[in-house]
């Protein structure tokens, strides 16, 4: 635990410095590069392009959150159980789409940018949340709704005090799974001119510059981590109770 | 007082309580005792609206309940169940405070409420407190059940097999507690439970339930003496009737003035003690003694075994 802390420390300063400071670790990259080539990719600021890559995932995971979450809570009340089989055909047709296709299809209507990828990242992150919201809301045993419903609370009052508290620690992990596949995902956001880690990757691909295609990887890789982690402490906070049993 | 007029709940086309009528003192400890699918459970839980019923109604002290708002109906009613339900993501204390915050008292008075009701289970408050329901034993976990169904000091609590799940040793002692508590608080309580010892040791009245009927509601000498119906007696088991009658009759209208040998008996116990310490120790009396220690008199084994016979 301790040694897990320290590490994801380290992670994280060493991904700020290499952000603000990138030219300090060109001689880390140019045993990549072939014929002089930049060793460090600076037609854009690394910075700015981690920021707005982050904000991307952020827009599209949160916005996956609110609906995926929101969907399940509503096909759980007796009034919209019916739609059940409906709802998870949807999230199960929205993990189907390849993110690329979708990028490809969502350009004429869309055009170029941000916009097309967010909404690939948004249907390819439904699916683990609305799954892991569903099993969390049905792991509630039937004792405990019987006594929130027998101690006089309203259905409102049961959904926030009993069942999503409950359900709450596996949502956040499915929140975290989507995130986690959105931040390399989005790096295909690129392709359509979304300002992402892509970039990068992509730049190094067309010129043959090994040391671009691995700083766009590295940091994407250091984000996953930094964000797995910091979800996963959450997570746990939240399941405290569970733990220490007789 | 709780009057129960034709009550009945059908699921589809099967009839699970028919045509119950009942009245419960103000103050009783009611038990409803069956086997399972007899229907007790349900007319249980349609006395807080669990459960709407198909046709007859329930009054609580003259009020009729189906013109109440059901959440607000359960708030005056307590309500602990078999395996306690507690809220594994809430400690104790907010366990206990679940009732009194839905009814939004203030936080200072929440918390005096939560101690004074762990101090009546023998928890320690400041120990047990703020300990997740995960962390206690399952004697410990139901006592928090009920003090959570007691928090809000409603003059009725409802208890569908509270002890189900508890060990007999730690059974027979929240038996205790809930009679010594009943007493002390005067509540209400209807209690349901497919144990004939459970219902006798603990009621005041018993309604015998079977098939969605309700056989006899009596005391428990009227249902020992005279049962209504064969399953009636069936329940009871026939061979201990004389020894469930004397269990029932307590020690002091029947010491006699005398000396008698060996340990002396208290004078809260019953005569079945009285009858089973003589036969035991091969004694024709035994003496009783007052909760000082004073010797009272003696209880002979004759008249144990007078007392042991149905009444005529």
């Amino acid at each position: 635990m301790k040694i897990g802390a320290l590490s994801r420390l380290a992670v994280l300063i060493l991904l700020g410095v290499f952000l603000a400071r990138p030219d300090w670790f060109g001689w880390l990259f140019t045993p990549l590069t072939r014929n002089g080539q930049a060793a460090i990719y600076t037609q854009n600021s690394l910075l700015n392009l981690t920021l707005n890559h982050l904000a991307i995932v952020a827009a599209a995971t949160l916005a996956g959150s609110i609906v995926a979450i929101g969907l399940a809570v509503l096909v759980t009340r007796p009034a919209g159980r019916e739609f059940l089989p409906l709802s998870r055909t949807l999230a199960n047709a929205g993990q189907t789409f390849p993110p690329v296709a979708v990028l490809a299809l969502a350009v004429p209507v869309l055009g170029f940018g941000a916009a097309p990828t967010l909404l690939a990242l948004f249907l390819y992150g439904l699916l683990p949340i609305f799954e892991n919201a569903l099993a969390g809301l049905a792991s509630v045993s039937p004792d405990v709704q019987e006594a929130a419903r027998g101690t006089g609370m309203t259905d409102g009052q049961r959904l926030l005090r009993v069942e999503l508290p409950l359900a709450l620690p596996t949502i956040l992990a499915g929140i975290r799974i989507s995130a986690i596949i959105s931040m390399g995902t989005a790096t295909i956001g690129s392709t359509v001119a979304a300002s992402t880690l892509g970039e990068t990757i992509i730049a190094g691909l067309i010129n043959s510059n090994l040391a671009f295609v691995a700083q766009g990887a590295l940091v994407v890789g250091a984000l996953a981590i930094i964000v797995n982690t910091s979800l996963f402490a959450i997570e746990r906070h939240f399941s405290r109770y569970r733990r220490d049993q007789r | 007082m709780i009057e129960i007029e034709h009550l009945s709940k059908f699921f589809d086309e099967t009839c699970v309580v028919d045509d119950v009528s009942m009245t419960i003192p103000g103050g009783a400890l009611a038990v409803i005792v069956g086997t399972s699918g007899s229907g007790k459970t349900t007319l249980l839980r349609m006395i807080n609206r669990l459960v709407e019923p198909s046709s007859g109604r329930i009054l609580i002290d003259g009020k009729d309940i189906s013109a109440i708002p059901p959440h607000e109906l359960r708030r005056q009613i307590g309500y602990a169940i078999q395996g306690h339900g507690l809220f594994p993501h809430r400690t104790v204390g907010q366990n206990i405070a679940t009732v009194p915050h839905l009814l939004g008292w203030d936080a200072a008075k929440v918390s005096a409420r939560v101690e004074e009701l762990l101090d009546l289970f023998q928890l320690d408050a400041a120990e047990f407190r703020d300990r997740y329901p995960s962390q206690l034993s399952g004697g410990q976990q139901q006592r928090v059940g009920v003090a959570r169904a007691l928090a809000a000091a409603p003059k009725l609590l409802l208890m569908d097999e509270p002890f189900g799940a508890l060990d007999p040793i730690i059974r027979a002692r929240a038996q205790e507690d809930l009679r010594q508590i009943q007493q002390r608080l005067g509540t209400t309580i209807v209690l349901v439970t497919h144990d004939m010892n459970e219902a006798i040791h603990l009621g005041d009245r018993i309604a015998v339930m079977d098939r969605a009927k309700l056989l006899q509601y009596d005391t428990p000498q009227e249902i020992v003496i005279r049962p209504a119906t064969e399953f009636v007696g069936e329940l009871l088991g026939s061979g201990e009737r004389p020894f469930r009658l004397l269990s029932l009759q307590p020690l002091r209208p029947y010491i006699e003035p005398g000396e008698a040998p060996g340990a002396a008996l208290d004078v809260d116990a019953s005569l079945r003690d009285a009858l089973e310490e003589a036969l035991w120790s091969g004694r024709a009396a035994v003496p009783v003694r007052d909760g000082a220690g004073k010797t009272l008199g003696r209880v002979t084994l004759a008249t144990a075994i007078r007392q042991a016979a149905r009444p005529q």
